[in-house]
């Protein structure tokens, strides 16, 4: 009952005090990802997340698809080849295969927090974003909030799930589990201010290499989820990888919406009397 | 499979636009008790203000169906809503937080509180029960029955569902028209003519409102818009759209005439009224499942802001 | 030619200069041919390969025609030469040291190459000259003084008619570039399983014994003296051999092998013929063979013809199969292809099959030994569950039980397992034998039942014992060397004390050759090993591969035997000659020099000679190996490899739900060309088809898989992952069984990178319809 009136949800660090430790996230470079998907099996095998059916995609090697309520790490594989007159042409082949793990985005500014009407989404003293399995009753909002499409309700379960970002693992002071078996550093855990400086400074590398595709995304804590506490490096847009150009977190014109519906409140009020006015004749 | 297996001739070539043609957002899980209660909720909460009204007004006959209809709403709607849940028996942690971030918190609140403030209005208007309670809950359930009948478009435009949050500034007046046409075609069809001219009035303005509104809305979304032409929910909201232009105009030229007229026009308007929460649903979906309904208008942000 | 050479490394460390018999002919002279090619046989004698003046011996394993390191071993290390070879002050009788001379090796070489250029890369590999040049410049810049670059290879190398050939050509080129013994250089097989690197050391090879001793042959090793004779070459650290045998029989046999049993030398096994995988195989499908054991490997799958494979298993009387679930091999009598189609019916088959289930890797005690010879502790999590049990508890109990049944026996030939001394101390619930215990045994003991240090003092007198005479020293000072972890930060960059490297903890073998015939580092940025002229030794970050104190400039006397009959700039001290190889005058069966040849199965001439494969190639030709004929019926080649999501025959992977669904199916890779072509549909079926199998798998239409230009005509290939069999939580045809069984001479390992096919849309017939459609391809 404490939580009753509860008008803002957690906010990080204020809320926590003394408690409040350094945000922490993922900085996944996916310039050096290999396509192995050891961060998939990892996050699996530590969370006990179900199998997801053996579905053969054609895809190219990615047969997972998405993320879901199954799957909290998922490898995109692109292809993307240029040949001339059907033969490969090129000495260096011109063909490139893109591949980058996806994950929980740990938004600065979570719709799926805001929305939750249980509570169960919380923001940790980690400054990540966290589903309470035994609060949860599946109304599904977060689902819909979430502008990445990451969150996802489980059949037969009922109740949503995603990445806790390992807070089991973190309490214990580990990496979590798909950093951990990540065997080119492609996704590197640490906080956040240092994934950001360490950011910048691979995209230099790779830009002073001629690499001028690449660019950072999530990074901007001006974007519209105030940064992402997962971001990324990427060799092409977004939208090519399955990620939205600009997500927006849907609460930022919440306030603008009340009013909307306040305006449109008081005009039902006002078509009800006039119903009645109207009629004195 | 999630795709029809043999749809495309290679592992499609990475399109600028997609990963896969895969969907960029998640579908809403919600099922059809969603659009239902959405519809529920619009009657009751415009009901109850018609109820007042009419109290305030004099007219007993017309605010006892009123009040009933609001009763009935409110009764039907939080059923629909556990039903939805994934864990229907955790409906009660809604309770555990009022949370303004988040308008299915407000909207627990609101449905629980005008629920119940209706139901003892209700018992008040027909049997007398509930002595000085009774005015005190029909005041609150006409300040919450407004709150009720437009939460509902903030509802569906707080998600990344570009057909519901791009149409924003839009859905809660399409909600109210809806909401005021359903309350007033219900009641109408409900009414003896003698009572029924309120009714008719308020259908007639919620049809306007509600159709003025709703293309209001198809128009701002531009191209985005094209979830509401095309598909299921374009069906829908033709359906709508005749459905409610019909109705309103069988109420307008002869409801006052005629019972049966006003009945039959009354229906239509209703069921006008239930394709649009219908359709506003499926086009949410619609506008999900494409990924270039997510980055179009993304694109175009970017595009205009640098 | 760009002289991109490193002169200085070639002259003194190789034997570019050491002259070639005069009858010695190329394959630029035969037409792809060497001297010595018997067109009867098809085997080589390697008579004529042999310097000027002097004959080099065998190397080992590879006494006996078709005897060599099999299958995964294949790129196993080496034991070098065995036999002797008289140098003069260490050098060859006949060299030229301008290399200007017409039958000096590197004239031979650089002739034998002379066509091998970029425009012949293009033409014959479809790969870019461009392409090829980018590898071939970044290679060159990347050697020399200043730099070294290192060589890894996997399969992609290997599994060809000439596989060995292919590390040889490296070999070559690593040479020239002076890349081998320094730091950052070498040639670095990736090995597949987590220990193959040991199971070569110490073999589960039928032809050679623990550290490369070659295992005695039937006809001409009768005696101990016979055999140390024949393998003892005078020159080079090989000249020792008869001590690193008598320590083992020693280890084996302990009190009972005394000077007089010649250290029961009679115990041993004796070599009668090719017993490799493949062979044993055939002699299965000839009924000859009545029991199998399968420890840790699932031919059924794994092996190319898996139905030749799985034939012979119904032609045994019993098999057992030791692994952690039913595999395709220890069910073969009951899901099969053979069993869907008919030709085997379960009750027919009278093979009795045990399945005994295997304690896996974590919860056992043991060593890892990885591609740098660096054994690796690794300790025993858990308790193995329910009935499984690890290896040496199995080894250990059907050692003891046979031993019992054996007790009263007076036969002579029980006296080998009689007499072995097994003692281990038992430990834990299941009472394994110590692996601990087994460690040390392989490290080695004195005379005084000390642990030895290294290899050095092991004698022939029959008093030091000795598992593996390259691994002594793995137990130095009764200490688990292989256990050692301290941290990279806490020791020399070498970090010598992580874990332990044989021999004698080196970790790059030939380091001599990082510093010049001087002694000196070739250049400060890569000092690694350097003569001390102060102290008078070599000295450096690792242990010298050489002897100690012998000076730079040390010249052998006449007569000299050992390590003391090469010279002190002569770092290749297995060598007899102390010189690596540009040209191999012995140990190869297939030829001195790489050449190229084409699959064994190829829809291609060979553009530089009239022979298209590799004339030494071993086939097998049985009824149930047929091959494809080359009249266009099997238009496509395809190649087979891995995914990172199983590994090879599945039963690892494909059992586990988190790996099944990232590749839940078998499937083909073509190119959208391939596919037009034969109307294939991406994410339908295929069935493709061999003179072997036809077996089904879904398509994947990619650009990955381009057509290739060769000969200015486009090739499609069809790309096969092997893991699939029909055991397991994810299923599928197998891609083993289309292939036949077509092997490199040497080691008999497996053409399994290339062979010819047909590709067609739909799945394939069900029943006895399949075996109809093969038939039809193969003889219609
Ligand atoms: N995930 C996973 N890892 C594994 C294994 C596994 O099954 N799964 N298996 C382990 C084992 S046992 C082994 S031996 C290793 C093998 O490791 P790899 O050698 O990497 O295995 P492959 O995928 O069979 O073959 C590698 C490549 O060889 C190339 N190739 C084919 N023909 C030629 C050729 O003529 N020349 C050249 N240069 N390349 C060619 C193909 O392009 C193919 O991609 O992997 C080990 N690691
Ligand atoms: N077409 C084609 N064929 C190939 C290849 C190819 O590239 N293409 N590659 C070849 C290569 S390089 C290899 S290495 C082979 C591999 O072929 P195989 O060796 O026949 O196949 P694996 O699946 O590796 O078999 C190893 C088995 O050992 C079991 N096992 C694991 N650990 C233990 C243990 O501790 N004890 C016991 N008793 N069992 C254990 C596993 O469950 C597994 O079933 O395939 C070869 N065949
Ligand atoms: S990415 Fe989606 S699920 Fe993750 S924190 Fe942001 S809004 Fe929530
Ligand atoms: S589904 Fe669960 S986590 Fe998501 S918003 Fe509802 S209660 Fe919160
Ligand atoms: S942080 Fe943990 S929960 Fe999140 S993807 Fe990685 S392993 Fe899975
Ligand atoms: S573990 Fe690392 S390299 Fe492997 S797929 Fe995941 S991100 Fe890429
Ligand atoms: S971690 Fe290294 S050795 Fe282990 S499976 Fe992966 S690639 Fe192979
Ligand atoms: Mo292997």
């Amino acid at each position: 009952m404490a939580e009753l009136f509860e008008l803002e949800t957690h906010a990080w660090p204020e809320a926590y005090g003394d408690e409040a430790r350094p945000r922490v996230g993922f900085f996944t470079d996916t310039s050096v990802c290999i396509g192995c998907k050891a961060c998939e099996v990892a996050c699996k095998e530590w969370n006990h997340v179900p199998e997801d059916g053996l579905d053969f995609t054609g895809d190219s090697y990615d047969n997972t698809g998405e993320l879901s309520a199954n799957t909290w790490r998922h490898v995109a594989f692109i292809e993307q080849p240029t040949r001339v007159d059907g033969v490969q042409a090129e000495a260096d082949g011109g063909f490139r295969w893109l591949m980058a793990s996806d994950v929980c985005k740990h938004c600065t500014s979570a719709a799926c927090l805001d929305v939750c009407p249980t509570g169960a989404l919380f923001r940790t003293e980690f400054g990540t974003v966290v589903i309470q399995e035994d609060v949860c009753n599946g109304c599904g909002y977060c689902v819909s909030a979430c502008p990445f499409g990451v969150i996802d309700r489980r059949e037969g379960d009922g109740r949503a799930w995603k990445c806790t970002l390992c807070y089991d693992r973190l309490k214990d002071g580990q990496e979590p589990a798909c950093a951990k078996a990540c065997p080119t550093d492609s996704i590197q855990f640490g906080e956040l201010d240092d994934l950001r400086e360490r950011a910048q400074g691979r995209l230099a590398d790779l830009r002073g290499a001629g690499v001028e595709e690449a660019r950072l995304y999530g990074d901007d804590p001006s974007d519209g989820v105030g940064g992402f506490g997962a971001f990324f490096l990427l060799l092409d847009e977004p939208e090519t990888y399955g990620l939205p150009p600009d997500p927006v977190v849907t609460t930022r014109d919440l306030g603008d919406m009340y009013r909307t519906a306040a305006v449109a409140a008081g005009a039902l009020l006002v078509g009800v009397a006039a119903a009645f006015a109207g009629g004195r004749k | 499979m999630n795709r029809g297996r043999g749809e495309a001739a290679m592992v499609p070539r990475a399109e600028p636009a997609s990963y896969y043609g895969r969907p960029v957002i998640k579908a809403p899980v919600w099922s059809a008790e969603v659009p239902w209660y959405l519809f529920a909720g619009g009657l009751a909460g415009a009901s109850a203000v018609l109820g007042t009204a009419a109290d305030a007004a004099g007219n007993h006959t017309l605010a006892r169906r009123a009040w009933l209809l609001a009763s009935a709403g409110v009764t039907a709607s939080p059923p629909l809503l556990v039903s939805d849940l994934g864990r229907p028996e955790r409906f009660l942690n809604m309770m555990r937080v009022f949370k303004v971030t988040s308008p299915m918190s407000v909207g627990s609140w609101i449905l629980a509180a005008s629920g119940g403030a209706t139901t003892v209005a209700t018992a008040h208007e027909l049997f007398g029960w509930f002595g000085r309670l009774g005015p005190l809950a029909k005041l609150a359930s006409t300040a919450l029955g407004p709150a009720l009948a437009t939460y509902t478009g903030v509802l569906v435009a707080d998600t990344a569902v570009p057909a519901w949050h791009e149409a924003r500034r839009e859905l809660p007046f399409v909600f109210a028209g809806s909401a005021m046409a359903s309350a007033g075609a219900a009641s109408l069809a409900l009414t003896p003519r003698s009572h029924a001219a309120p009714a008719r009035r308020l259908a007639l303005a919620g049809a306007a409102l509600e159709l003025g509104a709703a293309e209001a809305m198809t128009h701002g979304l531009g191209r985005l818009g094209e979830v509401y032409r095309t598909g299921r929910a374009g069906r829908l909201a033709r359906a709508s759209r005749a459905l409610t232009a019909v109705g309103a105009g069988l109420i307008g030229a002869r409801g006052r005439r005629s019972r049966a007229i006003a009945v039959a026009g009354g229906a239509a308007v209703l069921a006008g009224s239930a394709c649009q929460r219908w359709a506003v649903f499926e086009a949410g979906r619609a506008s999900a499942a494409d990924p270039k309904y997510t980055v179009g208008p993304q694109r175009e942000r970017l595009a205009t802001s640098d | 030619s760009e002289d991109k050479w490193f002169h200085d490394s070639v002259h003194s460390y190789t034997n570019a200069s050491t002259i070639l018999r005069e009858d010695f002919r190329d394959t630029e002279d035969l037409d792809g041919l060497f001297s010595g090619y018997d067109p009867e046989t098809g085997t080589y004698d390697p008579g004529s390969w042999q310097y000027e003046g002097l004959e080099i011996g065998a190397a080992a394993g590879q006494r006996e025609q078709g005897v060599g390191l099999t299958g995964e071993q294949a790129h196993g290390a080496h034991g070098g030469e065995l036999k002797g070879a008289e140098l003069r002050h260490g050098e060859p009788p006949d060299v030229d040291d301008t290399l200007e001379d017409p039958r000096c090796i590197f004239q031979v070489v650089k002739r034998h190459y002379s066509r091998y250029t970029p425009e012949m890369v293009e033409r014959v590999c479809g790969v870019p000259r461009e392409s090829f040049l980018e590898v071939a410049e970044a290679l060159c810049e990347n050697s020399g003084r200043e730099r070294t670059s290192a060589f890894c290879y996997a399969v992609g190398w290997t599994q060809h008619t000439v596989g060995v050939q292919n590390i040889r050509a490296a070999a070559i080129v690593q040479l020239l570039l002076g890349n081998i013994g320094r730091p950052g250089g070498g040639i670095l097989a990736l090995r597949g399983h987590s220990s193959i690197q040991g199971s070569t050391d110490i073999p589960t090879l039928y032809n050679i014994l623990p550290g490369y001793l070659p295992m005695p042959s039937s006809q001409r090793e009768t005696t101990l003296d016979r055999y140390a004779e024949r393998n003892s070459p005078r020159t080079g650290f090989w000249a020792n051999t008869r001590g690193y045998l008598v320590s083992l029989l020693k280890a084996w046999w302990g009190d009972a092998a005394t000077a007089e049993n010649e250290f029961c030398f009679g115990h041993l096994p004796r070599l009668s013929g090719d017993h490799s995988h493949y062979q044993t195989v055939a002699a299965m499908n000839d009924g000859e063979v009545e029991g199998y054991f399968v420890m840790g490997e699932n031919p059924a799958v794994g092996s190319a013809n898996g139905r030749m494979q799985r034939l012979g298993l119904a032609k045994l009387d019993w098999l057992v199969v030791r692994d952690f679930t039913e595999t395709e091999t220890a069910a073969f009598w009951h899901e099969s292809p053979e069993i869907e189609s008919g030709e085997l019916r379960t009750e027919d088959i009278g093979t009795e099959v045990f399945l005994m289930p295997a304690a896996t890797h974590t919860e056992k005690d043991g060593t890892f030994t990885n591609t740098q010879r660096l054994l690796q502790w690794h300790h025993k999590a858990v308790e193995p569950p329910a009935d499984t049990r690890s290896e040496l508890w199995f080894m250990h109990q059907l050692t003891l039980r046979v031993k019992q049944k054996l007790a009263d026996s007076s036969e002579p030939r029980d006296r080998a397992i009689l007499d072995l001394v097994w003692d281990y101390p038992t430990e834990g619930p299941h009472g394994d034998p110590s692996a601990d215990a087994v460690l040390a045994e392989i490290g080695g003991f004195d005379a005084q039942g000390k642990s030895l240090s290294d290899y050095l003092p092991l004698a022939d007198d029959g008093s030091t014992r000795c598992g593996c005479w390259i691994y002594a020293g793995c137990y130095a000072d009764g200490v688990n060397q292989t256990a050692r972890r301290r941290p990279g930060q806490e020791q020399s960059w070498v970090a010598p004390e992580w874990a332990w490297a044989w021999p004698m903890n080196r970790r790059i073998l030939y380091n001599r050759a990082s510093a010049d015939p001087a002694g000196r580092p070739w250049s400060e940025r890569k000092r690694y090993v350097w003569w001390d002229e102060g102290e008078g030794r070599w000295t450096g970050p690792d242990v010298p591969d050489f002897t100690p104190d012998k000076r730079p400039d040390y010249i052998p006397p006449e007569g000299a035997r050992g390590p003391d009959a090469l010279r002190g700039d002569a770092p290749f001290i297995m060598q007899a000659d102390g010189r690596a190889w540009l040209f191999a005058p012995t140990g190869l069966t297939d030829g001195p020099l790489p050449t190229h040849y084409e699959p064994h199965e190829s829809l291609f001439d060979n553009p530089l000679y009239g022979r298209r494969s590799n004339p030494a190639r071993q086939r097998l030709d049985r009824p149930e190996n047929p091959y494809n004929r080359e009249d266009g019926r099997f238009p496509y080649v395809f190649t087979t490899y891995r995914l990172t999501e199983h590994h090879t025959a599945g039963q690892m992977s494909r059992t586990l739900p988190y790996l099944s669904e990232l590749q839940p199916e078998f499937f083909c890779e073509v190119s959208p060309e391939l596919a037009a072509e034969r109307g294939l549909e991406h994410g339908d079926w295929a069935t493709i088809v061999t003179s072997r199998a036809a077996v089904e798998a879904r398509v994947l239409v990619t650009e990955r898989i381009p057509p290739l230009r060769v000969e200015g005509r486009i090739v499609h290939q069809v790309g096969l992952p092997y893991h699939w069999g029909g055991m397991g939580y994810s299923t599928g045809d197998a891609a083993n069984d289309l292939l036949g069984v077509a092997m490199d001479s040497n080691v008999q390992i497996g053409e399994y990178k290339a062979a010819t096919c047909d590709i067609r849309p739909g799945r394939r017939p069900r029943g006895a319809d399949v075996r109809r459609l093969v038939e039809e391809y193969r003889d219609g």
